[in-house]
């Protein structure tokens, strides 16, 4: 009896989930390639190269999705600690991008301390990219609960935008915080993540003809490593949440908090642990996003922040599974902006604009659908 | 009959009143003592000289502040504040036209605070992008102030002629309005935090627009930026010579915009004023304290927030516009998210809603950016080249990372002000007259000398705060 029941609890906690985002993944992909293809074949013409326009889309359609598809994950993971704050004190944590933030620098920090040669073996350099990961997780984790803490615990009875114009300032003072530690130790305030060969190479997965020509796919070895890493860290989530006594207490205090203390759930505790939670994803985000772009600065936290505050709202704040689907449906969307947008309006708006694309989804989805896309009523909470 | 007077004389300053005139006085006196000190060529080589300059300025428009505050009558008020303002200010600023360059752009944000205000203060809508409505009005002159315009529409009739920047002073009035109006429309449904982030997503889209808006057509020059803008007429300047006033050109725009600034400032100052006593700040003072009960009120909610949306972003385009023709040059890096939270940042410092509390609040963190934080950055490189060392620790200054240079932690001070202050003084230095009314009438007279300290207190006093009920499906 008793196994029967924890066995069904994995199922429900575990294997659902995962189902949801091959769902999710496939369905986001299917609906968006199948409007850019016909868009392309509505519009077609000869673009560069001696293709058409239709012939250009389908031989990149497939590594835009993928690369699409990375960045989708990546917000998700973000999109999940804004969701989970928002649905536990509806309250918009916006230091939450430079939590990321952090986690990216002390994940550049571990990985340059370990000095993994470039030619190592490839479970060492894994083994080295997990420790990073580790660390940017408890590092970016405490600090969000110490934020809590120092910020915004103090204006829990406030009205609604004190607690938010606090956590505009902790954005603000945590970039240059990062800027003045890493200019006083390095007398740079960027860094960069090592690179590593085995990681760059590009792992053929399929290859097709088309218009008589091969087309291949293919995929970044550190891109299959991100997407491993966010599924597993996607479904431990939903584990925890909807599996554990802590996820039943970090649902009670989300759905109503006065009764939930009076059935004895100590609020202030799963509070303090749900901003441990989210920002332990967010630092383990912070540490693959590096590795992906190599690059980190103090301030490569905000747009991907608001990002992933975009998918959280297209997915329904306050839901977890929304929020992943908001961030694979955003990042494919950016990806496939990014791609096309130059090629179908002739040179005239190019990748640049990507980034409106995700505002204008957020204005969009404000106006007509504010409770998102798989959302509770919570729009007029806000 | 003159004993008569004399006697009122003598009587009015036994009441005291007088002496309070005369310790103005004095504390101007002083601070003009000290900024003519401070004008001398030879100190200005020395180390201490940005900082202490600075807060000598400080100082001196501190004396605005005192004169608001002294208990004398309104003219003499008026009199002194203006003589200030007017007359040694510009004397100050002719010896030295930083100090008009550092109040031209007080003025400029302390009239963008003020439309800020009226937005976040009266109608309680955070705007987090307000700084795209001053992007609005810099580039609506930027681009037809200059050859920008021929190169976007093929023809050789720009640059306007410099009297054109009047009207378009009144153009950028209204196209940020209504910019402000199409911003708002969408977006006004929404309350509180969403609304925040929806302008600070707007505020991001011009930005990038304006980045990027050199292809298809040359509308913006992209990131280079717009050169040279358009500077308004010197009409006076026959004027002046006809009086024996010789001025070289710098000096004279530096002093035609300070004036061109405080010109709108105090039509701004008495618009906010009027606005807020009127019935249209009363209708927002109520959708900000409980938009339920305003809209049952019959307040048409959507109707207020747009004219607030409206009145506060027309402040900021004719501000913008003003920038433009001050800087000679604009690019997109001056419309960041950054100058949105340095206007917000300011209101808050100041009072949210607060009309003197938004001036000393853009004086104060404007003061601190261009010259206390730029200050110390100067004292620290000449120490550092002088190769000081500090003492306890002994550390030479020379080894200084060049990165920590205190310029350049604009954001650190800002991130510090914001928490501080809603922690510890979410009502502001100054705090909106109403609020303190509101306490005073519940308080009783009596212990109206307790109100500085008390709103904090009674904030904490408040039980958490508990979610209205609501009916929500239950979830799983």
């Amino acid at each position: 009896m008793r196994r029967a029941i924890s066995q069904s609890v994995l199922y429900r906690a575990m294997i659902v989930p995962l189902i949801q985002l091959v769902v999710f993944v496939a369905i986001s992909l299917a609906v968006i390639g199948s409007t850019v293809l016909i868009l392309a074949a509505l519009f077609n013409r000869p673009v560069a190269g001696g293709m058409t326009l239709l012939q250009f889309v389908i031989r990149t359609l497939p590594q835009v999705a993928i690369d699409g598809l990375v960045i989708g994950f990546l917000y998700a993971m973000i999109a999940l600690g804004y969701t989970m704050v928002y649905g536990v004190l509806q309250f918009i944590n916006f230091a939450h991008s430079e939590i990321f933030m952090v986690g990216a620098f002390i994940g550049v920090e571990i990985m340059l301390a370990l000095a993994i040669p470039s030619t190592a073996p490839l479970m060492l350099i894994m083994a080295g990219i997990l420790l990073a990961v580790a660390a940017g997780m408890m590092g970016s984790g405490l600090l969000a609960v110490a934020i809590e803490r120092i910020a915004y615990r103090p204006l829990r009875g406030a009205p609604r935008l004190v607690p938010l114009i606090s956590a505009i300032g902790v954005s603000f003072f945590l970039q240059d915080a990062v800027r003045a530690i890493e200019g006083l130790l390095n007398n740079a305030f960027y860094r960069n993540y090592p690179s590593f060969p085995v990681l760059n190479q590009q792992i053929p997965l399929a290859t097709f003809t088309f218009a008589g020509q091969p087309v291949q796919m293919q995929i970044q070895a550190k891109v299959i490593f991100i997407i491993i890493a966010s599924l597993v860290m996607l479904t431990g989530l939903n584990f925890v949440v909807n599996a554990t006594r802590l996820g039943r207490a970090i649902r009670a205090v989300a759905q109503d908090r006065p009764t939930a203390a009076l059935m004895g759930v100590n609020v202030d505790r799963i509070i303090m642990l749900t901003f441990l939670i989210g920002g332990a994803l967010g630092g383990a985000t912070g540490v693959l996003f590096g590795i992906r772009v190599g690059r980190i600065d103090p301030y490569v936290g905000f747009i991907p922040g608001i990002k992933a505050f975009t998918a959280a709202v297209l997915g329904g704040i306050g839901n977890i599974t929304g929020a992943m689907l908001g961030g694979i449906v955003l990042g494919v969307l950016e990806g496939f902006a990014g791609a096309y947008l130059s090629q179908f309006t002739g040179g005239a708006f190019g990748a640049e604009y990507k980034d409106i694309f995700a505002f204008l989804i957020l204005i969009l989805i404000l106006m007509f659908r504010p409770t998102g896309l798989l959302g509770e009523m919570v729009g007029q909470k806000a | 009959m003159i004993s008569a007077k004399a006697k009122a004389w003598i009587e009015r300053v036994q009441n005291g009143r007088s002496l309070y005139l005369v310790g103005v006085l004095i504390y101007i006196l002083a601070a003009l003592l000290l900024m003519n000190w401070l004008n001398q060529p030879g100190l200005r080589d020395a180390v201490w000289y940005p900082l202490v300059s600075a807060l000598a300025f400080a100082a001196f428009l501190g004396s605005l502040l005192l004169i608001y505050y002294a208990p004398l009558a309104g003219v003499v008020k008026g009199i002194l504040g203006l003589s200030i303002l007017l007359v040694l200010l510009p004397f100050l600023g002719i010896r030295n036209t930083f100090l008009l360059e550092v109040a031209t752009q007080v003025g400029i944000f302390a009239a963008m605070a003020l439309g800020l205000n009226i937005v976040v203060g009266f109608a309680g809508l955070l705007d987090l992008g307000y700084v795209a409505f001053y992007a609005v009005g810099a580039y609506l002159w930027a681009i037809f102030g200059s050859p920008q315009a021929n190169i976007a529409f093929g023809t050789d009739r720009f640059p306007l002629e410099p009297e054109w920047f009047f009207l378009f002073l009144f153009l950028a009035v209204g196209v940020a309005a209504l910019t402000g109006i199409l911003l708002g429309l969408p977006v006004l449904r929404l309350r509180g935090d969403y609304l925040a982030i929806v302008t600070l997503a707007f505020g991001e889209v011009i930005r990038v627009i304006v980045n990027n808006l050199d292809k298809p057509i040359n509308l913006t020059n992209g990131p280079q930026g717009i050169r040279p803008v358009q500077r308004p007429p010197l009409f006076f300047k026959p004027w002046l010579s006809a009086l024996g006033i010789q001025l070289d050109d710098p000096t004279l725009y530096a002093l035609y915009f300070y004036f061109l600034v405080l010109l709108v400032i105090g039509f701004a100052i008495w618009l906010a004023r009027r606005l807020e006593n009127s019935w249209v700040g009363r209708a927002w003072t109520a959708i900000r304290e409980d938009e339920l009960a305003a809209q049952a009120m019959g307040i048409p909610l959507v109707r207020m927030k747009l004219a607030a949306f409206a009145t506060g972003a027309s402040f900021a385009g004719a501000m913008g516009m003003i920038f433009a023709a001050k800087q000679y040059f604009i690019n997109p890096e001056s419309f960041t998210f950054m100058e949105s939270i340095g206007v917000l940042v300011m209101v808050i410092v100041g009072g949210m809603g607060s009309i003197p509390g938004a001036i000393v609040g853009a004086t104060v963190v404007t003061i601190l950016n261009l010259q206390i934080l730029k200050g110390l950055s100067l004292m620290l490189n000449k120490l550092r080249q002088a190769g000081v060392v500090i003492p306890v620790i002994d550390f030479p200054l020379s080894q200084w990372p060049t990165q920590l240079e205190p310029a350049k932690y604009e954001r650190l001070v800002f991130g510090i002000l914001l928490i501080l202050m809603m922690i510890l003084r979410p009502q502001g230095l100054i705090p909106e007259r109403r609020h303190r009314m509101e306490l005073a009438e519940a308080l009783g007279r009596e212990e109206a000398a307790e109100l500085e300290r008390l709103p904090v207190e009674a904030e904490k006093e408040l039980p958490p705060v508990i979610p209205a009920p609501e009916v929500k499906p239950a979830r799983d």
